[in-house]
């Protein structure tokens, strides 16, 4: 029984680094992050300067939007959240532990 | 006090009422009357005459009394005790470990104090002081000092003044003496220092001790209605584990295997974690990439429609592919009718000599560059059906007469049920499978029918399949030669059925030979009507969503078919030009139909406003060659899906031509409902019957 969960488990690793793979071989986008629930990058496409940057900022958002949503009513929670600029689009999805950031160009 | 005390007793009676005496417990309360009366009758008793003339003025509280009471004697006593003293003090007594009053009290009444700083002369601190101030002052107060001695021994004697006297001189010389050597010992300022600095310090020490500090930490946090709610959600989650544990008996080994699997969770935590907010990533990315698709989709309506009268056109959408299924054809397509934007597509081949693997995929429109679900089959898939109310249940009918259903919801990639060879599984292709509402036991079950010509029911029987063969379809009258010269019934193949809408027992059948026979579960042996439908197989056949007596019929002998069951003629007939590979009636509109042919073309039909021809006939795919193979109409958004022969799935938007629902007349509500479509249906229906039955 055990052998079979482990299994899924690598099933399901690999399963995840396919999804990764292929947002970033979508059109226009320019990298991906995986934060962890303290703001430390522990995945990345981009180079270091940027990655730690762009942690630190976009974990102090997600905090703040997270807490906004769930301050209004505790049984809800952030989903997702886009942040649309005039260059580009960035865009995070938090997890309990984990929170991802990719920065897309839609227009490219 | 102007009250007037005489030692002893005293006695008075006077006269008057207003100078009589009262008691000493109404002393307080009356003590201004009483002084008043009391002023009043000393004054009246020294000077009677001219007091006379005054008035006595009566004090508004006053208090009345009887002649009697007036007259009352009082006496008072003078006593040495100190009124102010307390009567009562009490004192906790260890002793005893009570409260007990004193028995005396301090009676002592202290009415002036003043510190005196006289010494007496012969006293130790006397003497102290006078030593301080003898060296000093006996240089000016030699005379005072010697006018001191003979002072002295004044009360001694004249002898011992004599002798005095000389001790007195001796001592002003000894005291001049002094005096010199003072004069004498005039400190150098150059060369002085002073005793104190000349010894030597020793350098401080502190012997205090140092210990470690202790560990400190910071610590700060916010107190938001988010954080506490999540504290006493943890709270009642533990909560209820504990009652759990409490009912439930411990097993060992399940906490073995507990132990094991945390353990094998803890290694692989980071990456699998991410694995939901990976998936949200990605439709947000596909939104942005085909954002003007998305827009299309949701808000696009063709205006141009307005200029057409009749047509319609179906504007591209999303295109599904998959880079695994590039080889097979789609064979199957399905709406899930919980979650509206996800869709089956069943992949295999029709061809008989390129039979191989085939696959399962599950879309969602939200993410059309990768599937939701994916299951490889080992043969190819020809059919399927989503649960209506149960989404995670998928009935699949395969090319090597296997069915097999999957469970969204497990795992694995296998299915959890599978027909064998022993349990009854077809021995030729499966063409149709449909599910059917649950049995009287709660099982769910499902319906598949074959070129064996048998149409069988599988219930799922907690961990098995069981069949039920419901009907075998025989070749009317076709008898063969079987082994030993028994007359074996030649067996019809059926490509497809359907169940009716409201009428659980009733389904169509179409078979390879084109005919359409209407069964009954019931009966297992005959047919309640057959209809000669096609010259070649009937691919589709399908009952409308509203009409209850209206069905359509697609075959490869390049014609559409509406029938109504009760009647053996096609009621409308369509010739399409092209091998039509499915039909499907639209869930909005009874008189709404599309099919597709095998050049490419989607042809979209409303009977309502035009009986003869279709109002969209549009070409989907790019390359000539790729044949349509399946359609299906979304049960809720106004788009289409179309499977080709190359493994693609494309989803089209209705124009709203299309989508036209009957006029409302002035004045009128627009009429809702499936009665609306029923009497839609009816009139045209009507129109054809009646010369029918003229005819007939």
């Amino acid at each position: 029984v055990t052998v079979l969960i482990h299994h899924c488990i690598l099933y399901k690793k690999a399963e995840v680094e396919e999804t990764l793979k292929r947002i970033q071989g979508q059109k226009g986008v320019q990298g991906i992050i995986i934060v962890n629930a303290e703001g430390i990058p522990i995945k990345t496409t981009l180079d270091n300067s940027s990655t730690v940057q762009y942690a630190g900022l976009i974990h102090q958002l997600v905090m703040k939007a997270r807490s906004t949503v769930r301050d209004i009513d505790p049984q809800n929670d952030l989903t997702f959240l886009r942040v649309r600029s005039k260059k580009n689009e960035i865009m995070i999805a938090p997890d309990k532990d984990y929170f991802l950031i990719v920065i897309q160009n839609p227009s490219d | 006090m102007p009250v007037v005390h005489k030692t002893g007793t005293v006695k008075s009676k006077q006269g008057s009422n207003t100078q009589s005496q009262k008691a000493p417990a109404a002393k307080t309360a009356k003590a201004a009357s009483k002084k008043k009366d009391e002023e009043d009758g000393t004054e009246m008793g020294e000077g009677d005459e001219w007091m006379q003339g005054k008035t006595l003025i009566k004090p508004l509280d006053q208090l009345d009394l009887t002649e009697a009471e007036l007259k009352e004697e009082f006496t008072r006593i003078l006593t040495a005790n100190n009124p102010h003293a307390p009567q009562n003090i009490v004192r906790y007594s260890f002793k005893e470990r009570s409260y007990k009053p004193i028995s005396s009290v301090d009676q002592l009444a202290v009415h002036f104090v003043l510190e005196g700083n006289l010494l007496h002369q012969d006293s130790d601190e006397a003497r102290r002081q006078r030593a301080k101030q003898g060296l000093p002052e006996e240089k000016a107060t030699v005379e005072t000092a010697v006018a001191e001695k003979p002072e002295t021994p004044a009360a001694g004697g004249e002898d011992a003044g004599d002798v005095e006297e000389g001790g007195g001189e001796e001592r002003a010389d000894s005291v001049e003496s002094k005096v010199g050597k003072k004069e004498q010992k005039i400190t150098n300022q150059f060369n002085f220092s002073e005793r104190a600095s000349q010894t030597l310090n020793n350098p401080l020490r502190e012997r205090g001790c140092q210990t470690e500090p202790p560990p400190r930490a910071n610590f700060s946090a916010t107190a938001n209605q988010w954080e506490i709610y999540d504290v006493y959600l943890e709270v009642l989650q533990k909560q209820e584990k504990n009652k759990e544990k409490a009912k439930a008996v411990p097993k060992k080994d399940d906490d073995k295997g507990k132990k094991k699997m945390m353990l094998v969770e803890t290694q692989s935590d980071d990456i699998t974690k991410v694995a939901k907010v990976a998936k949200i990533i990605e439709r947000m990315v596909n939104q942005n990439t085909f954002d003007d698709i998305a827009q299309d989709f949701k808000y696009f309506e063709d205006a141009s429609d307005e200029y057409r009268e009749q047509e319609g056109t179906l504007l591209p959408l999303w295109k599904f592919q998959y880079d695994k299924a590039k080889r097979l054809s789609v064979t199957a397509l399905c709406w899930n009718e919980s979650y509206k934007d996800l869709f089956a597509v069943g992949l295999g081949s029709y061809d008989f000599t390129k039979q191989g693997r085939g696959m399962l995929v599950f879309y969602s429109l939200k993410n059309s560059t990768f599937p939701e679900y994916i299951y490889p089959t080992t043969s190819g898939i020809l059919c399927l059906d989503i649960h209506k109310h149960l989404p995670y249940l998928v009935a699949v009918g395969f090319y090597d007469g296997c069915v097999a259903v999957y469970n969204l919801k497990e795992e694995t990639l296998q299915p959890i049920y599978k027909s064998t060879a022993k349990s009854g599984k077809h021995t030729d292709p499966v063409w149709q499978v449909k599910w059917q509402k649950d049995d009287m036991d709660n099982n769910h079950n499902f319906f598949s029918v074959s070129s064996d010509g048998r149409v069988v029911s599988w219930t799922l029987v907690k961990n098995e399949l069981v069949f039920t063969d419901i009907i075998k379809l025989s070749l009317a009258g076709a008898v063969s030669e079987g082994p030993e010269g028994v007359q074996l019934p030649i067996m019809a193949c059926g490509t497809s059925f359907d169940f009716h809408k409201q009428i659980d027992y009733l389904f169509l059948v179409g078979t390879e030979e084109g005919k359409i026979h209407k069964c009954s579960k019931a009966y297992s042996s005959q047919f309640l009507e057959t209809y000669n439908a096609h010259n070649m197989a009937v691919d589709a056949v399908k009952w409308n969503h509203f009409h209850t007596k209206v069905f359509i019929s697609c075959s490869s002998d390049w014609t559409v078919k509406i029938w109504d069951h009760t009647i053996k003629t096609p009621m409308f007939t369509f010739d399409l030009n092209a091998s039509v590979g499915d039909v499907a009636w639209s869930p909005y509109s009874s008189t709404v139909f599309a099919a597709v042919t095998t050049d490419g073309k989607v042809h979209t039909f409303d009977l309502s406003i035009n009986k003869y021809e279709a109002i969209c006939q549009q070409p989907v795919v790019a390359k000539k060659k790729t044949k349509l193979t399946h359609i299906e109409f979304n049960p809720v958004y106004p788009i289409i899906i179309v499977g080709d022969d190359r493994g693609y799935v494309t989803s089209l938007k209705l124009s709203p031509n299309l989508r036209k629902k009957p006029k409302e007349k002035k004045g009128q509500e627009l009429p809702k409902g499936p009665e609306v479509e029923i009497a839609k249906m009816e009139k045209l229906l009507s129109l054809l019957r009646e010369p029918e039955n003229s005819n007939a």
